[in-house]
């Protein structure tokens, strides 16, 4: 393996993803990204100048729709998934000092 | 203490003015009950796929036209990644790589005269839902109407240098904005936001200071005022020999002053990548044309019109076509009583003077212009008199209500009955015999006297150089 993860870049992949990790987790983690990385060095193998980086495998643009309202009061569903819920609301831990 | 520039640029966020929004058909109406607008797409249900709405394209494409930027002929969206309850995805589609529209610019006044003022870039993107602060709990309730309403996101270059610069360059978006009909523009409803990216140098310095983003300003008051006290604290700071830290602070305004928001808040490492649900968007030339073709009258070609087609002054004009409402109103009453100049005059005296007590806005009003013309005509005719008229159209001001039915219900008809005028007149002047007396020895203000009572009398409802007529004939009879 060549590739090395430090301990302060699990941290803060932990931080960005909103992930609190055990110290064994941790170090599965570093294992797991060190193999995704070592994967990328396999593929960075390929010569790959002058080819336009690609976004999506099929040849499709312009799909949209037109401006026209096709959805009714999703209220009930859409809050049917609510942790809590207050009257109409999501109610979540207080987000502002 | 030296002399310090500052150097202001601007992220402002426009709300498009689209029945849906971008990426599901759920309405975008203000002002409905929390979360009525929603579905599994615009609160980022696991399976669910966006579809973009082609009218953002268009409508973000008609912005960047009139602002002269440059399209994007082939663009993308990308996900930008954070954590926030605003934000049920996770990400918030938008465009990092490949913006609709690049390099435009548009033309301020400023005190100096004319100056330009650099677009980077503009882009597209989804709003987030809205939070309400529980002042008592430790809570906030999340609305998710606003999820997924369609945004544009307009950077400018730092090339403003004072916060009348940035009013000025503000109105310009605005009206263009509104001109175009892409967006109401209300900054009370947030349909128009604006951050601020302020730094300070010495002056005559070419270097660029260390710049604070300020955020949360919703009033171009709020946003003069975070200027003025965001260049104070910088300038505090370096003439203290600190130095200015780049952080992202957030303008109270009830207590006009900023503060550092907490780095949780403000995590800037947005790991953007492609959006892999959406494909490209192809701008043909030919597609390009035909916005531009559907381009309605902006307010330069306006202004040209009036001055060919009304007889009204060019600084009415442009005072009138600084508004797209206020316009509309103009040339929709026009159409109905064919007298420019007396609606020109209504707009410039009384509703200018009525919404400047009231602090209104132009969006705000909301009379009809049937109303305007009915009163014009009223007034014309000589049904009503001048001061009658006034406090008529500030019932139509308040309550839209029909000047014709107003009128009549409230028997605020002109006296043009001759008996009834006498009959008045010579009452108040057998009431007010000392300054009958007066008058006749010589003394000009009793006739001032005598007038007020007579109108008075009549309740303002008889036409004065009638009654002024009247008054005279008796008081010569006497």
């Amino acid at each position: 393996m060549a590739n090395k993860i430090s301990d302060e870049t699990i941290e803060y992949v932990g931080i960005l993803a909103k992930l609190e990790l055990s110290d064994e987790e941790k170090e599965e983690a570093k294992a797991d990204m060190e193999k995704m990385l070592d994967y990328i060095d396999t593929l960075n193998e390929l010569d790959t100048t002058g080819i336009e980086p690609m976004s999506h495998v099929f040849p499709v643009n312009n799909v949209f729709r037109e401006d026209v309202v096709t959805n009714g009061d999703g209220r009930e569903e859409t809050l049917a998934n609510a942790p809590q819920r207050k009257e109409d609301s999501f109610e979540v831990p207080r987000t502002i000092g | 203490m030296a002399q310090y520039e500052t150097v202001i640029g601007l992220e402002v966020h426009i709300e498009l003015a689209t029945k849906t929004k971008i990426f599901c058909g759920c309405s975008t109406e203000f002002g409905s009950a929390p979360n009525t607008h929603t579905c599994p797409v615009c609160t980022g249900m696991p399976g669910s796929l966006p579809v973009l709405n082609k009218k953002v394209v268009e409508y973000a494409m008609a912005l960047g036209l009139a602002t002269n930027c440059r399209i994007t002929q082939v663009c993308k969206f990308d996900r930008k990644n954070y954590f926030y309850p605003d934000n049920p995805q996770n990400y918030q589609i938008s465009q990092l790589y490949l913006p609709i529209a690049r390099d435009g610019f548009v033309e301020i006044e400023t005190a100096a005269g004319k100056k330009s003022v650099r677009i980077h870039e503009m882009h597209m993107e989804e709003d987030a839902g809205k939070l309400v602060h529980d002042e008592w709990d430790d809570t906030s309730l999340v609305d998710y109407n606003r999820s997924g309403v369609p945004l544009v996101e307009i950077v400018s270059e730092p090339d403003m240098r004072s916060s009348d610069e940035v009013i000025a360059y503000l109105e310009k978006l605005r009206m263009t904005a509104q001109y175009l009909g892409v967006s109401d523009c209300k900054l009370q409803e947030g349909s128009m936001r604006a951050d601020v990216n302020l730094s300070v140098r010495r002056a005559g310095t070419e270097e660029l200071g260390t710049r604070t983003e300020m955020k949360n300003l919703n009033s171009f008051k709020a946003i003069a005022h975070a200027i003025e006290g965001e260049r104070a604290r910088q300038i505090e700071l370096l003439e203290a020999g600190k130095e200015v830290v780049q952080e992202t602070r957030r303008w109270d305004d009830n207590k006009e002053s900023s503060y550092a928001m907490r780095s949780k808040e403000d995590a800037q490492d947005y790991r953007y990548f492609p959006e892999p649900d959406l494909v490209p968007v192809v701008i043909s030339d030919e597609w390009i044309r035909e916005v531009k073709a559907r381009q309605p009258e902006l307010r330069p070609e306006k202004l040209e019109r009036y001055s060919r087609e009304f007889d009204i002054p060019r600084y009415d004009a442009e005072l009138i076509t600084e508004s797209k409402k206020v316009a509309d109103l103009f040339e929709k009453t026009v159409e109905l009583c064919g007298k420019p100049k007396k609606v020109s005059n209504w707009i410039m005296g009384e509703m200018f003077r009525l919404m400047k007590e009231r602090g209104m806005e132009a969006e705000e009003l909301a009379f009809s212009p049937e109303n305007l013309a009915k009163l014009i005509d009223l007034a014309d005719e000589g049904t009503i008199s001048s001061s009658v008229a006034k406090k008529v159209f500030e019932k139509i001001f308040t309550d839209n209500v029909d000047p014709e039915k107003y009128v009549e219900e409230q028997g605020l008809k002109t006296v043009n009955d001759e008996g009834a005028l006498k009959e008045a007149v010579e009452k108040v002047l057998a009431d007010n015999p000392q300054a009958v007396a007066d008058y006749k020895g010589g003394k000009q203000k009793a006739f001032g006297a005598l007038m007020g009572q007579s109108m008075r009398a009549l309740k303002g409802k008889a036409d004065p150089a009638s009654v002024t007529k009247m008054i005279k004939e008796l008081l010569e009879e006497q």
